[in-house]
């Protein structure tokens, strides 16, 4: 009964005529930003945070907020896509490619865990992140990235839906073998390709 | 009466429109007739899912207004967010004769029926009123005589949901007390409160500790934490205060 | 704000699991100890899915996800639960 039952007049915040070419399969167009957290948001003072790269890699790396600051940095504008099926166009961000910070550590293993204050996690294979496709990002629109959006700061890898964009994110971890993280061990899909519309385990 | 047991799963089901009332500018009873509806306690919510043609869906809780002395007549008191997904369409295009999608009811923890005793505090903001109303109209059909002090923030009189039921109610003389805070504007010649709840206000209202009150503190979220901190801070039990928090809105 | 809400809002998702009110169940919090009812818990909720976590410590005692009319239910949070038998 309920996979037929239509509630008259429904659509949403939902506005007609939205689809593009830049629009993934069942996703709509949405101009505000929904906040989605698991848990409290962190707020970890400036002066104690840190983000490391560790793990199966020559050489464990770990910068202050001050050394993180100072690495090279780029603007990024990209479409993001949440598996909840609203899509954002053209954000804009900025902060340090993965690859920098992978160049320094020589990598050792094919995955990575991105673990973050509060407890959440997501994996990832690494060739998901390198050449150009993922930042640690720590301004949204030209602001510091707010709290409730990850502040201060975000993985960012808009290819793949944003719950693989981990908020409040202090680290990556390389590991060998590939390990789900908070959402994909409670069936959401292991890889999370928008255009694939990989959005469950299975799909 | 004794919530669902073990009836079996919670499952969907739908349930028909008969009736809608304008409460205030922004927010409408809605009176949905459940064909098959096992009775429902003071203070239990329901979950509403809307399904678009396209088969996108959303889903909300809305606290059930009626008392469960209404029998298989549910309604719901729903206000329309500035930027919702569900209130607007429950609030502004439902009409009677639609069909609503519904899961209930739900919820044992924040419940008041009248053999709980008292004397029983009641602090709401808002639409937060709703549940605590299902109690008050529970308390008033079995004629039940607990002490009760309603605390009520509103932004205006215009925006006070059950104004007219809550005056009649509280001045039939069984023992229900309301207090209204108006934030925003008031009438002329208005003395009561003029501000958001804090501890000074609850400190002034809320029964003294050695009364023992069961509290029930139901709106905003930010409301609901400052009320619950501020009623522990003067010394009530963490223990017998409940709370439903509506999540974050505009401020009250 | 985050969208901290009451564990009470969880009860539909966990009563359609479970077939019992779970709102007055109590849960032992595999991180801290601390025991109360899952009514009185912190619940976040949004459209990927349900978690309930510890006011103490925070720690994530229930996650729930419903995927393609499938529920996925994480419970290694909570160490205990503890249901009346008889309502």
């Amino acid at each position: 009964m309920s996979d037929r039952f239509v509630s008259r007049g429904f659509r949403g915040r939902r506005q007609p005529g939205e689809a593009t070419g830049r629009v993934p399969p069942g996703q709509y167009v949405e101009s505000g930003f929904p906040v989605l957290s698991a848990g409290p948001t962190p707020h970890m003072p400036l002066d104690r945070w840190d983000f490391s790269v560790e793990g199966k890699v020559e050489r464990p790396r770990r910068w202050t907020w001050n050394e993180f600051r100072a690495l090279p940095r780029q603007p990024v504008t990209k479409d993001i896509h949440c598996v909840t099926k609203w899509t954002k166009l053209d954000t804009h961000w900025e902060g340090v490619a993965v690859d920098t910070l992978l160049a320094e550590v020589g990598v050792r293993g094919d995955y990575l865990i991105a673990f973050c204050d509060g407890g959440y996690t997501t994996n990832l294979p690494l060739d998901d992140v390198r050449g150009g496709k993922a930042w640690i990002v720590d301004i949204y629109e030209g602001r510091p990235l707010a709290p409730e959006h990850g502040g201060p700061v975000r993985l960012l890898v808009p290819h793949l839906y944003f719950w693989k964009s981990a908020k409040w994110v202090r680290g990556l971890r390389i590991i060998e073998k590939d390990e789900p993280g908070f959402w994909e061990s409670l069936g959401y899909h292991n890889r999370g390709d928008p255009w694939q519309e990989q959005r469950y385990s299975g799909d | 009466m004794a919530g669902t047991a073990l009836l079996g799963r919670l499952t969907w089901q739908l349930g028909e429109v008969v009736a809608t009332h304008t409460e205030t500018p922004r927010t409408r009873s809605i009176t949905l007739e459940m064909h098959s509806w096992p009775g429902h306690r003071p203070g239990q919510h329901v979950d509403v899912r809307l399904t678009a043609a396209d088969g996108y869906q959303a889903e909300r809780s809305y606290s059930i207004a009626s008392p469960s002395e209404a029998g298989t007549r549910v309604t719901l008191t729903v206000e329309r967010l500035e930027d919702g997904e569900v209130s607007p369409y429950l609030v502004d295009e439902l009409r009677v004769g639609d069909r609503v999608e519904l899961r209930g009811p739900i919820g044992g923890y924040f419940v008041w029926e009248a053999p709980m005793g008292g004397p029983l505090l009641l602090i709401a903001g808002g639409s937060g009123i709703v549940p605590l109303m299902a109690m008050i109209r529970h308390r008033a059909a079995v004629r039940s005589a607990v002490p009760t002090r309603l605390l009520y923030s509103s932004r205006s009189p215009e925006e006070v949901i059950y104004r007219d039921e809550l005056a009649r109610l509280t001045a039939d003389g069984t023992g229900l007390e309301t207090i209204h805070t108006l934030t925003r504007s008031q009438p002329a010649g208005w003395s009561g409160y003029r501000r958001r709840i804090d501890v000074e206000m609850l400190r002034e209202v809320a029964w003294p500790t050695d009364r023992h009150p069961q509290s029930f503190v139901c709106g905003p979220t930010s409301l609901v934490e400052t009320v619950a901190s501020s009623l522990v801070m003067l010394g009530h039990e963490a223990s017998r205060i409940k709370t439903e928090r509506f999540g974050p809105t505009g401020d009250r | 704000m985050e969208n901290k809400l009451d564990g009470n809002v969880a009860g539909g998702i966990l009563e359609s699991i479970f077939a019992f009110e779970m709102t007055t169940a109590e849960g032992t919090c595999a991180g801290c100890g601390a025991r109360r009812a899952i009514g009185a818990t912190a619940c976040y909720k949004h459209g990927m899915g349900t978690i309930l976590r510890c006011p103490s410590c925070d720690t994530a005692l229930v996650r729930v996800a419903v995927i393609k009319g499938c529920y996925w239910l994480d419970m290694r949070g909570m160490r205990v639960l503890q249901l009346a038998s008889n309502r």
